[in-house]
């Protein structure tokens, strides 16, 4: 059985020293390692972006895509061969500007992928402009002034588009995230994790410690229930989205692939190409 | 009799016209006529006037009509719009309802029948299409009894009665205009048929069942006139073969998707016109980086912008073979005729795993929607060609990566698909190393981009191009899709030495193959639906011989006519004399 060492390939990341992707990679490492995976059963689908990066990083097939189009990449390889386990990857501008569109439609399809999202609430690649999460004040580049916009509370967006797995978490924490990221791929359907991971390099501000102190372990809540999507929308309102944990898992939902008739028997990659003379024949006598 | 007659029916959207004439099309079809269809329509779905012209020959046709026999006209507008079209002597059957009126200087023929009135007295006014149809079968002299087979296989379903109704209402229109017949002239007779079984379909579904006998199992994408119709054959049929379809958010989520499944091995497709190509122009960039095979289906319609949406048009040439940016390998096909779009989409699914690069398959929308007769598809021809995709484990292979774009001679690397021991590797759109890790240094770069350009450097297809005629001619045409079909019938109807090359090779530009006929032609000419001359222009940067080199175009979102190319033609042929 493979180790997480297994899922290390020698690439050194080009990461800036600190940098919470570093703990984000070596979770998923951990959790796939302990889920019994080995890595010629791994896809992990990244955007672009320094997070984007995570996909040579991990010794598994790896696909580097375009800028916001993690998902839809992510979401072919699983219908096309539902035998892999899939993750799709990227930063908080590449799937909450350019490719929100995508994880709305993907948070409802529900098509059986994990997609976890490295939040540093700026734009690290491009060196430091403002991000969809970055909070309002926040100055950069490209925000002088300050962020003039209300930032995307990501765990709220999710729950709002349907999503069936919900969960927020921060790369500092490396054993909840495993732990997450185990559930996440167990869970049969598409599942989202925010992972607030530190830009040590251009967000001063939503730091380490500053996640320390301002993140709400929903163990802390009492009675906190994460398969009541209404009392997990109202916990996420109350406290602005700065929840930690599983926020919502419905473990009765179908995956996409559920609702297609005869899809699991076999995986896309394995049917017959050529199609029967009968079949031949039968479709083309539609045409006369 | 006639070796050929155009029948035209029109009315309101949305009033079963092109059930009328879909009805009346299909049966002739079935008595082994050839046709031709062109269907008008707006983009508005009820109101405004529509009509469905079709062209009946005893021989091959590929083109619509200069004009048009015999009209049949639910309302007046229809008389109004379309009876100029009419050939001197032609004919306007007209319901009653509406106390048709004709234009007095014009010579044709207005017959008024109770269409509406005979079928409200038969039970339903939606069986006035019945009693046009049997009218216009006396008319031509048609057998009947094709009509109320197709009758009873379209409405047994519904029950008998209804069978029965339609066949009265038949009968009926057959009679009224049986009464009339001593008062028209002119002969409406058409020559028998050879009665050969053929196909009766829409370029749109030539295409789809391409790709299904492609081994295609599955499908993204957003839909989209004129390309709409092979996302809904697809989602119909494609579960008959164990495969699915994704209606995606965008076009982009469409293309992206479709080059994912097909990274993981499963042929996929999407399709789409001008709007949605545009959307996709990085992630055609994304799969020529990457070597992920991807089949695009472009059916073209009026541009710029949403242009005109339901018109025909081919302005899209110029994108589809130079859009994304940087460098890519890329190959872009046009199917010649209907028949041939199977064949080649086929080809398109084969060319794309083999070459590992993305492949546009045009159409255009008189192509894909025009429903036209073709010879049956031939299953023996049906090949599945997955060059160096490797499906199998990889023993042995104990590297950390598979070498996933290894510097081979060809320039094709092996592809193992994800799922499959030992060949782990690493695909990116950042330029790459051979193991497919980010790699920027410029000797890497160099090695990658040749490789990669190398694929496609010598590329012919197998049929470039349909050629009729003789290497030497006197005027050399060339054309492309649905354009093919008039300009051979245009250059058919001249007397001079006339070639006309039906291209189905757009990019790379097959120059070595075509320059026998190029150099071998005293003028050459290149027409197509376009302001711009884009195919003109994309020869003129492969050919030297610019004086030779003339355009006809058009770009009023309607179909070339045969008599528009041959006038055209002609012009230049006396030019010629007179110099
Ligand atoms: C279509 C397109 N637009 C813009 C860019 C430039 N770009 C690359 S990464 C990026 C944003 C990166 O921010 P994020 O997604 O948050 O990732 P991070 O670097 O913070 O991990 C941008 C704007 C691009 N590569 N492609
Ligand atoms: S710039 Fe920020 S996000 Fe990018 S590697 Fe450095 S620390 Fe990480
Ligand atoms: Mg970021």
């Amino acid at each position: 059985m493979a180790t997480f060492k297994d899922f290390r390939n020698n690439i050194k990341p080009n990461w800036c020293p600190g940098c919470g992707d570093f703990s984000v990679q070596a979770a998923i490492q951990k959790a796939c390692a302990a889920n019994g995976l080995e890595p010629d059963e791994l896809a992990v689908i990244t955007g672009i972006g320094c997070s984007g990066r995570l996909s040579g990083y991990i010794k598994s097939y790896g696909f580097h895509a375009t800028h916001g189009r993690s998902l839809p990449v992510a979401q072919g390889v699983k219908m096309a061969n539902d035998d892999l386990t899939v993750i799709a990857s990227g930063g908080d501008g590449d799937g909450f500007a350019i490719g929100m569109g995508h994880t709305v439609h993907a948070l409802k399809r529900n098509i059986d992928i994990t997609y976890i999202v490295m939040d540093n609430q700026v734009y690290g690649l491009t060196k430091g402009q403002t991000s969809p999460s970055s909070d309002k004040g926040f100055v950069t580049k490209t925000s002088p002034d300050g962020s003039k916009e209300t930032p995307i509370q990501p765990i709220k967006t999710a729950m709002a588009s349907g999503a069936t797995f919900v969960a927020q978490s921060v790369s500092s924490d490396i054993k909840q995230l495993t732990a997450i990221i185990q559930q996440a791929m167990d869970h049969k359907g598409f599942s989202f994790i925010n992972v607030f991971s530190p830009c040590v390099t251009y967000n001063k501000v939503n730091t380490y410690d500053w996640f320390k102190e301002n993140l709400i372990p929903v163990e802390d809540i009492e009675d906190y229930d994460h398969t009541d999507a209404q009392s997990a929308m109202q916990n996420i309102m109350a406290h602005e989205g700065m929840l930690k944990g599983i926020i919502y898992h419905d473990e009765e939902a179908k995956s996409y692939q559920e609702h297609i008739d005869g899809y699991l028997d076999q995986p896309l990659v394995k049917k017959e190409m050529t199609i029967e003379n009968d079949t031949f024949n039968e479709l083309m006598a539609e045409f006369r | 009799m006639n070796e050929q007659l155009s029948w035209k029916v029109g009315g309101q959207q949305g009033e079963g016209i092109e059930s009328t004439g879909e009805i009346f099309s299909t049966t002739l079809n079935r008595m082994g006529y050839h046709l031709y269809s062109y269907r008008h329509f707006s983009s508005r779905i009820k109101g405004g006037h529509t009509n469905n012209n079709v062209r009946i020959s005893t021989k091959e046709v590929r083109a619509v009509s200069d004009n048009t026999n015999i009209l049949v006209a639910f309302d007046q507008q229809t008389i109004d719009v379309n009876s100029h079209e009419l050939v001197a002597g032609g004919i306007i059957l007209a319901d009653s309802k509406f106390k048709p009126e004709k234009d007095e200087d014009l010579d044709v023929q207005l017959i008024s029948i109770p269409f509406t009135a005979t079928a409200k007295e038969l039970g339903s006014q939606l069986m006035k299409n019945m009693v046009a149809i049997g009218a216009s079968a006396r008319l031509m002299n048609l057998e009947l009894q094709p009509f109320k087979d197709m009758i009873y296989t379209m409405f047994i379903k519904k029950g008998q009665e209804i069978v029965d109704s339609n066949h009265e209402a038949l009968l009926q229109g057959y009679q009224l205009m049986d009464d009339e017949m001593d008062t028209i002239t002119g002969d409406f007779e058409m020559l028998p048929s050879d009665s050969d079984p053929r196909l009766f379909l829409i370029g749109n579904d030539a295409i789809s069942f391409g790709a299904l006998n492609a081994g295609v199992r599955f499908m993204a994408a957003y839909p989209i006139t004129p390309a709409s119709e092979i996302m809904e054959y697809m989602i119909n049929h494609l579960p008959k073969v164990g495969g699915t379809v994704i209606q995606t958010e965008d076009e982009i989520a469409a293309v992206t998707m479709a080059i994912g499944s097909n990274y993981a091995g499963a042929r996929s497709f999407t399709s789409s016109a001008g709007p949605g190509l545009s959307l996709m122009m990085e992630s055609i960039g994304l799969s020529g980086m990457t070597e992920t095979p991807l089949v695009i289906v472009d059916t073209m319609r009026g541009g710029p912008s949403t242009g005109l949406p339901t018109k025909q048009e081919q302005s899209d040439l110029m994108q589809m073979i130079y859009g994304t940016h940087g460098d890519i390998p890329k190959i872009v096909l046009a199917p010649s005729d209907v028949e041939d779009a199977f064949y080649t989409t086929i080809e398109a699914f084969n060319l794309a795993e083999y070459y590992q690069v993305p492949v546009i398959m045009l159409s255009d929308l008189q192509m894909s929607l025009g429903k036209q007769s073709s010879a049956p598809f031939d299953m023996s021809r049906v090949e599945i060609n997955r060059g160096k995709t490797i499906t199998e484990d990889i023993e042995g292979q104990d590297d950390e990566y598979f070498e996933r774009y290894s510097d081979e001679e060809d320039g094709i690397s092996p592809r193992p698909i994800p799922g499959i021991k030992g060949g782990i590797h690493h695909v990116t759109g950042v330029e790459h190393s051979p193991a497919g890790t980010p790699n920027e240094g410029p000797e890497n770069r160099q090695i990658q981009m040749d490789k990669r350009m190398r694929k496609l450097k010598d590329f012919t297809m197998e049929e470039p191009f349909k050629a009729r005629g003789g290497v030497e001619s006197e005027l050399l045409i060339l054309s492309f899709l649905s354009v093919n079909g008039v300009a051979n019938e245009a250059a058919e109807r001249i007397d001079a030495d006339i070639t006309t090359i039906n291209l189905k090779q757009i990019h790379p530009f097959p120059i070595d193959a075509l320059r026998p006929y190029l150099d071998g032609a005293k003028e050459i000419l290149v027409i197509e639906q376009n302001y711009s001359a884009q195919l003109q222009s994309v020869l003129k940067m492969n050919y030297h011989g610019h004086d030779r080199i003339r355009s006809h175009v058009k770009y009023d979102g309607t179909p070339f006519k045969p008599n528009e190319i041959e006038a055209h033609i002609n012009s230049i042929l006396k030019i010629k004399e007179v110099m």
